[in-house]
């Protein structure tokens, strides 16, 4: 007990190196490089391809328990952090030239963003004289991305606890980027303070459970409910109960996601893209192991109310979606309809909705990454827009674009042959194959109805009279699309690379 | 082979986007002659496989099989036998028509109409290819990408309702399919077309009866049956000339082609048990639809609900489950997607000139325009039916099929038939004879060589049909016999 062994170490080996570099980065960051600049970027991307370089051998490795059970290393926690890489990867991409010419804020604060000076680049920001955000962006998103991989790997309640934590500290940070801008600010202040009241219910039902069962860990409790069954105490279920609403909280499910669609639309655009794709499958894939490894045991328990949350929360994405003038707040509203979709996934609480749930995450970071980074392309004037009227006639004067987010949008809507599609299909077949047709009838009922405000932004590209032209969008952000619009168009053609190592990742989540 | 016959469209699009890039007039007329040239060669070649066929086999021919989503045991699988043989042909055959029906009318976004064309003639060809349910369920629902960018962009007025109404009527029905399919594969681990239907039979009626509703409400609002075919006077009206030719052409026969691949053989005991449901909504169709095209004032609104009506009696072939109601069924499927095709063209070709569909405004138009006037009265016959076109084959069969099922049935379509010749006569008799009331009808000018080669061949298609339908049925007989008897059920 105690010693910290070379296996521990070689278990989160991927985790130390994400962390050295970040801190490393930090030092560059306050010392030389006070700005976003290449360098930095470079350096971001290099430590999450290093990250993932030292992950990927332990995909098809055996399991591993490290730091006395505290943390794990099976084929379910590497995929989905596999995918927390790609994904935060994907947004430094898309957004690399919006953090080297936006000055995020200044120290005057007559230079309000909504302000043409604020964005002017020709008006420096007094403290530095440099343009551009701030460096340490870019070390809060490597943190939340540690954060987020730790989560994963969380093998312990109270792991699991700190690394949750240690993801949202700094998430709020980066809400609140653009601290001169009262929306930025508005919505880094919601984040902190619905966050700070979720994890004050997770932690007081994991208090619950260690009070009811005297373990944290995993293993114990899991091996505690093969034993008891359903016969445990009402006082574990109610803690579950309020894990699973600071899960609901964190995931943005119904009724628990009113900071979403705020966060969204006051978030700088890179960081919503960021909290649309990381956080989302950190706590996607935590909640999914969590409920089918401890506590599969008691499924009847939560399995209703998991059905429930899924049903409102693609109900309310659907719906409240349609009204949205923003793009920004319409795709929030599609992230929790997607959530819904997913949770679909979850309450089949079998294998099969294990794998659908990564199949249906890993095409999800990608629309979601490239629909953001399509948001990002709308400027004009050096001025970022955001409403949806903005896109008008973008097939003319933009085609590629057009084409572009149009595949994101046909894909996020399930129509084949994207790959949005294959997504919603295994969910379907999942939610099937455990008795719950009649889910996913409503499933595929909402998503029908979400079909609606997709083919909307489709409609205002394709039918309506053009607006004018954007701004040439950098090369960086450019790219970063193709990858996403690549992977989308070419899942259907190569799908089972993905889809075999989901259904191997799954499996290892449950034997 | 079929891949060929796939990929071929796609290709000729990809051409386009790189070839044909810009909205200038040259990049236009570039685009243009590739679709035309694709369409061509993609004919040709569906030609072949008509050749190719064997018309004694009951099995599905030309078959390619490989490895797709391998866990799930999804694979890429294609064949066809004697009833999607001719959907393919009627595909494969409207297209290149559709591309020189849009030659002069299409001047905006060129490149882009014809890539859609192309992708949508890709699509529907691999619907009516597919022997895996969940390709076929791709390419069913992959279509409705370029249809709806196709009435969207290229519509009339009120394009942007029509285009949504489309899109989502289609889509609320198809997603039900999806959940049934998936069932399915969940029942039987198979998702190939064959085997479900060898497997899929034994499901409990009550199982049956579920699944038989979810593949109605897709199949149902494609065909479309009363009362889901709201839809289709508005994605008419507003869709440009060939838009409303593949509509009616080809889209509408999906529906009733899933009925016949799927509902029938792979959940027969529930096909029985609606059959009177189905009667009751095909009657209703054709009566009710008939009587409201007798009111229309705009030609193409006249012509979508005659559809409807004559879709009616498709659904009334299919479901009296014997071989001259469904063979009647096949060949009024075919009849129906040139004839009403060609009515469509022929509704265009005075749009073209005086851009408008409204009944009133025309009349006397035979003088001005006699070879028009010929055609048309040729594909208003061929539409009420007349013996010795194609409409008379499908027609009588399916109803002499109807009377062996039901007479009541019968008697009640027959009707139909009266009223159909009532609205098509009488929409004739406004718009071509009469006194010249209109000054802009007397600057007509007479069909041109381009419009008369449109038409040409779908009149000796109809004539051929009509008076030597042999080579048809002996194609398709050997495939309807085993669906009939696979669809016998456990009575």
């Amino acid at each position: 007990m105690g010693d910290i062994g070379f296996t521990n170490l070689q278990a989160i080996l991927p985790q130390l190196f994400l962390a050295a570099m970040a801190v490393w980065l930090l030092m560059t960051a306050a010392f030389s490089c006070k700005r976003v600049c290449n360098a930095m970027l470079a350096g971001t991307l290099i430590t999450l391809a290093g990250t993932a370089f030292y992950l990927a051998p332990h995909l098809r490795a055996e399991p591993v328990i490290a730091f006395n059970g505290m943390f794990v290393v099976t084929g379910f926690t590497v995929f989905a952090q596999l995918l927390i890489l790609a994904a935060a990867a994907l947004v430094v991409l898309i957004s690399a030239d919006y953090l080297k010419e936006n000055p995020g804020y200044s120290s005057s604060f007559a230079l309000s963003e909504g302000s043409p000076a604020a964005r002017d680049p020709s008006v420096k920001p007094k403290d530095d004289g440099g343009k551009g955000q701030p460096s340490e962006y870019l070390v809060l998103l490597l943190l939340a991305v540690l954060g987020s991989m730790l989560m994963v790997a969380a093998n312990d309640l109270l792991s699991l606890y700190m690394a949750l934590e240690m993801s949202s500290l700094a998430l709020y940070v980066l809400a609140s980027f653009n601290r001169d801008n009262a929306k930025s600010s508005e919505a880094g202040l919601k984040y902190f303070m619905l966050g700070a009241l979720a994890s004050g219910m997770m932690l007081f039902g994991m208090s619950l459970v260690y009070g009811f069962t005297g373990s944290t860990g995993f293993e114990f409790l899991s091996a505690l409910f093969a034993k008891t069954g359903l016969e445990v105490s009402k006082g574990v279920v109610v803690g579950l109960v309020l894990i699973i609403v600071g899960f609901c909280f964190k995931l943005s499910a119904v009724p628990f996601h009113m900071w979403t669609p705020d966060v969204y639309e006051g978030a700088p655009t890179p960081v919503t893209a960021f909290f649309a794709t990381v956080p989302k499958v950190a706590a996607f894939a935590l909640f999914t192991r969590l409920l089918l490894h401890p506590f599969g045991h008691l499924l009847p328990d939560w399995q209703q109310i998991i059905i429930f949350v899924s049903v409102i929360t693609m109900l309310v994405g659907a719906l409240a979606a349609i009204a949205q003038s923003s793009i920004k707040r319409l795709l929030a509203y599609s992230s929790i309809g997607h959530v819904g979709f997913m949770l679909m996934g979850l309450a089949a609480g079998n294998a099969a909705g294990a794998q659908a749930i990564l199949i249906y995450l890993a095409l999800y970071i990608f629309m979601s990454a490239g629909a953001f980074g399509c948001v990002l392309m709308m400027r004009r004037g050096g001025q970022y827009v955001e409403t949806i009227k903005d896109l008008a006639g973008a097939s003319r004067t933009h085609p590629v674009m057009a084409a572009t987010l149009s595949l994101f949008m046909f894909s996020m809507a399930g129509i084949p042959p994207m790959a949005g599609f294959f997504g919603k299909m295994y969910v379907v077949l999942a939610a099937v194959s455990a008795g719950l047709s009649w889910l996913a009838v409503i499933g595929v009922a909402t998503s029908v109805i979400g079909g609606y405000y997709y083919i909307k932004v489709v409609k205002i590209m394709y039918f309506d009279e053009p607006a004018p032209h954007f701004d040439k969008a950098p090369f960086m952000l450019r790219f970063g699309i193709a990858i996403a619009a690549l992977v989308i168009f070419a899942f259907c053609l190569i799908p089972s690379p993905l889809v075999l190592q989901a259904k191997a990742a799954a499996d290892t989540l449950l034997p | 082979m079929l891949t060929a016959l796939i990929l071929l469209p796609l290709l000729g699009a990809l051409m386009i986007m790189l070839f044909a890039r810009g909205d200038d007039a040259r990049a236009a007329g570039e685009a243009r002659y590739i679709a035309l040239f694709t369409t061509c060669i993609t004919f040709a070649l569906s030609l072949y496989l008509w050749i190719g066929f064997d018309g004694n086999l009951a099995e599905f021919q030309f078959v390619e099989k490989a490895d797709w989503f391998k866990s799930l045991g999804i694979t890429y699988y294609l064949g066809i036998d004697g009833i999607s043989l001719f959907m393919v042909l009627l595909t494969t055959f409207l297209m290149p028509i559709c591309i020189l029906c849009s030659w002069e009318s299409i001047q905006k976004r060129v490149c882009a109409f014809m890539v859609s064309f192309l992708i949508l003639e890709s699509f529907v060809i691999g619907v009516f290819c597919a022997l895996d349910v969940i390709m076929f369920y791709i390419f069913f629902e992959g279509m409705l990408i370029p249809m709806y960018l196709i009435i969207g962009i290229w519509g009339g007025k009120d394009r942007i309702y029509a285009a949504y109404k489309f899109f989502l009527y289609t889509l609320a029905g198809s997603v039900l399919f999806l959940v049934a399919i998936i069932y399915l594969y969940h029942a039987f681990g198979t998702t190939s077309i064959p085997d479900l239907i060898k497997a899929a039979p034994t499901l409990p009626l009550n199982v049956q009866r579920w699944l038989w509703l979810a593949m109605l409400a897709s199949f149902a609002v494609k065909v479309p049956m009363w009362p889901v075919h709201t839809w289709l006077p508005d994605a008419h009206v507003q869709a440009p000339t060939a838009g409303s030719v593949i509509l009616a052409g080809i889209l509408l026969k999906m529906g009733a082609y899933g009925f016949l691949r799927f509902s029938l053989p792979m959940l027969p005991d529930a096909s029985h048990y609606f059959t009177p449901l189905i009667f009751t909504l095909s009657v209703i169709a054709v009566i009710y639809t008939s009587l409201v095209a007798l009111m229309q004032q705009d030609m193409k609104k006249l012509i979508a609900y005659s559809s409807v009506a004559h879709m009616g009696f498709v659904t009334l072939g299919i479901f009296a489950f014997n071989i001259q109601g469904v063979e009647g069924a096949i060949i009024q499927m075919i009849s129906h997607g040139l004839v009403s095709g060609a009515l469509f063209l022929c509704v265009g070709v005075v749009y073209d000139r005086m851009h408008t569909r409204e009944i009133n405004r025309y009349g006397g138009v035979v003088n001005v325009m006699p070879k028009y006037a010929a055609i048309f009265m040729f594909f208003t016959m061929a539409s009420v039916g007349l013996p010795s076109t194609s409409g008379f084959i499908g027609e009588f069969l399916i109803l002499l099929g109807t009377f062996k099922a039901s007479t009541w049935a019968a008697f009640l379509a027959t009707s139909g038939v009266v009223l159909g010749a009532a609205y098509m006569l009488w929409l004739y008799r406004r718009v071509v004879f009469g006194d010249i009331t209109n000054d802009e009808v007397r600057a007509m000018h007479d069909v041109s060589a381009r419009e008369l080669t449109l038409f040409i061949p779908i009149v000796i298609l109809a004539v051929w049909i009509g008076l030597y339908p042999k080579p048809y049925f002996h194609a398709m007989d050997a495939s309807v016999a085993q669906l009939l008897k696979q669809s016998e059920g456990q009575r």
